[in-house]
């Protein structure tokens, strides 16, 4: 088998109108308008509907409590629901999530635990988690690098006749970064079972979009890998979770690469230490508060009578636990043993490192036996 | 083709068959790729014309066509993409073994290799570990244009989480190679340009010294001359004119450079009590500063007289007629020797 193939893509550029089956206010698309696709079942609609519920209560909680200075800091996915859990739900078990800072409730929705999540937010370890039993990889900082990871795993899978593909999430702002030119560009040439899911909520930190691109849209890129390229209305769950979906088929069946880029919007500052006021208007904001992606989901399953208040209560309740199993997990002290800091930085010992830690203990030791403490 | 009788990871890795006579650096090291290879279907090689090309060096000639390309191929020109990409095989469970076509081209992947390959066993708590083999040819010495002849070490060995080795001749670069490729941590293996087609070193058919243990290649009783990749040859050189001047020098191949082998150097200094390390990179901030500063820490009261550092002067790497006045000689390591206060 060659990684590489002779025939080349065909150039297609993506719709410019994004992609939605679900409008702001609620209604199903038109038919004709639909591009050829249908709703999702009722019952995945009310399960994204479930599961968006639960993680904005979820991501409320988490900021609530950085602002009281239990986590050092925490950058909210509130707005991108549609995006982040119709991503997650689009993808089986056994694809990879390669996510990034901003996606804390997408690995949330991987089943991470919370004090296993938020441990590097809180501060006790930087990756809290065991990727290989989520099969979600650390939350990525440095921006775009996390592209080329997954197009490296989906490679290696691709290799081993492995059908699964990877999912890559990746900012506007970060898409200038070189990284993700080579994510892009690599997957293309190898084909690789990737999808990278941009989410466009309009910022970099301050930085609008204009100051990112000159292109029409970011989904414009696909064209020059030779990878096709959607434009989707990413606070619509119904329209990201089918384009992801039909996406991680074509992955899981040799069909290589896709990229999507999801419109949306961060309703919250950057982080918590960021100050939104210096950079954009109220009015913006309380534009895309009416494209809100679970208003609009709630508003079309009322008028499909699939859901009533006894589930309301129930998704109510499950979001009540979720807050507070959180609120436990980040309230119980971390077990902390700075020992650790020395065990995992290689897997072959090393007589050095071992001198500094015994030097860390026994300058531990001799503050608990009451000596100097500077 | 050569076998090995024990995989590499067995610190009793044995020399190839092949070794027995002498062979060039870049067939040893294109031998261990290849039994590697053989042995392992998680190795795989992917880099910049590595493929039917066999690399600008011919390193890997002959792999894609005995290996196929889905175990040898050739990856889109962009280095980070390429050290990215084998973060994520490795996450998988391949063995990737990368070439960064020259030294100074390494730098587009810094960011991959400090930030991800360097860290993700610590930041994931040791449950990721990235068996990733980073092959750089490395150094000057062959009258490179720009850019071609950089030694890169110091920001390899100032990164935790990476481990440095550099052979100086075809035995080690063998079983260091073997020993690289089969560790589960990441290495940056430097591979010094000027020796691919040098068959010097003595072929050794006995068990190969581990990778992290330094190795001494010629013993002296006056000075422990240190050195590692090209400078092994050049203070091998200055060994011998010193012969002529009734000074013993040791002559002591560091081999590992992250981590360091503090025991062999340890006993060398402590024997000779003097010490100069040798190398290409510029002086300050240089790996020499790092040597000098620990065998002096430890081994200060048998010290007869600061270490000294010979190395490449603190300008950017000479256009190619003007390199031979900036890479250590051994006229200069004597002269700088003979600034020490020799009491009779
Ligand atoms: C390589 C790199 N440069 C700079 C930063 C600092 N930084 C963190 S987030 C961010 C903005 C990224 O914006 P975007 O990609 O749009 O993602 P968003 O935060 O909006 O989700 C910046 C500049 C970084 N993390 N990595
Ligand atoms: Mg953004």
């Amino acid at each position: 088998m060659s990684l590489t193939e002779e025939t080349r893509a065909p150039a297609v550029l993506p719709d410019a109108e994004a992609f939605s089956l679900i409008d702001a206010g609620g209604a199903a698309v038109p038919e004709k308008q639909r591009r050829g696709y249908d709703l999702p079942d009722i019952d995945v609609l009310k399960e994204l509907y479930r599961r968006m519920v639960i993680a904005r209560r979820w991501d409320t909680q988490v900021t609530a409590l950085t602002r009281q200075g239990r986590l050092s800091t925490y950058p909210s996915a509130r707005g991108q629901e549609a995006s982040e859990i119709g991503t997650v739900a689009a993808m089986q078990d056994t694809d990879w999530l390669f996510p990034t800072y901003r996606d804390s409730i997408a690995v949330w929705s991987r089943g991470v635990p919370t004090a296993e999540l938020l441990s590097g937010f809180r501060g006790d370890w930087h990756c809290g988690w065991d990727p290989n039993e989520h099969r979600t990889a650390p939350q990525a900082t440095p921006l775009a690098t996390q592209t080329l990871h997954a197009v490296g795993f989906a490679t290696a899978a691709k290799l081993k006749n492995d059908p699964i593909a990877t999912v890559a999430f990746i900012g506007d702002g970060a898409t200038s970064e070189g990284d993700a030119h080579e994510g892009f560009n690599f997957a293309g040439v190898w084909q690789a079972p990737t999808v990278f899911v941009i989410q466009n909520n309009q910022y970099a930190i301050s930085v609008p979009i204009a100051k990112q691109t000159r292109a029409r849209m970011l989904a414009d890129r696909a064209v020059g890998y030779g990878i096709p390229g959607y434009h989707v209305d990413g606070n619509d769950a119904a329209a990201v979770y089918t384009i992801v979906s039909e996406a991680l088929e074509r992955a899981r069946s040799g069909g290589g690469p896709t990229i999507i880029e999801c419109l949306t919007y961060r309703m919250e500052p950057h982080t918590n230490s960021d100050d939104p006021s210096r950079y954009r208007d109220a009015e913006d904001v309380a534009a895309w508060k009416d494209k809100d992606p679970i208003d609009r989901l709630e508003k079309y399953l009322t008028a499909q009578d699939a859901i009533d208040d006894a589930l309301r209560e129930e998704i109510a309740k499950e979001s009540e636990d979720a807050a507070a199993a959180m609120r436990d997990a980040m309230n119980a002290e971390p077990a902390l043993d700075p020992m650790e800091l020395f065990e995992h930085v290689y897997n072959a010992p090393r007589p050095a490192l071992l001198e500094q830690r015994n030097a860390l203990k026994a300058e531990l030791d001799e503050i608990s036996d009451g000596g100097r403490v500077n | 083709m050569a076998k090995t009788t024990e995989t590499a990871a067995d610190p009793g890795v044995t020399q190839p068959a092949k070794a027995a006579k002498p062979l060039t650096m870049a067939a040893a090291l294109n031998t261990a790729m290849r039994d590697a290879l053989t042995e392992d279907s998680n190795v795989v090689i992917f880099g910049e014309d590595v493929g039917p090309l066999g690399g600008v060096f011919r390193i890997t000639d002959g792999l894609t066509r005995d290996f196929g390309e889905d175990r040898v191929w050739d990856s889109p020109l962009a280095e980070s993409g390429i050290i990215g990409t084998a973060i994520g095989m490795a996450m998988y469970g391949l063995r990737p073994i990368v070439e960064m076509q020259f030294d100074a081209f390494s730098y587009p992947a810094f960011e991959q290799i400090v930030s991800h390959v360097a860290k993700m066993r610590n930041r994931t708590r040791g449950r990721v570990s990235l068996p990733i083999v980073i092959r750089i040819p490395t150094s000057g010495g062959i009258g490179g244009v720009e850019h071609h002849s950089d030694s890169s070490e110091a920001y390899w060995t100032h990164t935790p989480g990476l481990t440095v080795v550099t052979p100086s001749n075809p035995a080690d670069a063998y079983s260091m190679l073997r020993e690289a490729i089969a560790s589960d941590d990441p290495v940056i293996f430097l591979e010094p340009k000027s020796h691919y087609w040098m068959k010097e070193g003595t072929p050794q058919s006995g068990p190969a010294l581990p990778m992290n243990k330094a190795a001494v290649v010629r013993e002296g009783t006056d000075v422990t001359l240190l050195s590692y990749g090209p400078t092994v040859a050049v203070a091998l050189k200055t060994a011998k004119l010193a012969e002529d001047e009734d000074l013993s020098v040791e002559v002591i191949d560091l081999r590992s450079l992250s981590p360091f082998d503090d025991e062999t150097v340890g006993a060398s200094v402590r024997k000779t009590s003097r010490a100069a390390v040798i190398h290409e990179a510029a002086q300050f901030g240089g790996y020499g500063a790092e040597v000098a500063a620990r065998v002096t820490e430890r081994e200060f009261y048998h010290l007869a007289a600061p270490i000294l550092r010979i190395t490449g002067a603190d300008i950017p790497f000479p256009a190619p007629l003007l390199e031979k006045h900036y890479l250590p000689t051994p006229e200069r390591i004597l002269n700088a020797l003979s600034t020490w206060e020799w009491e009779v």
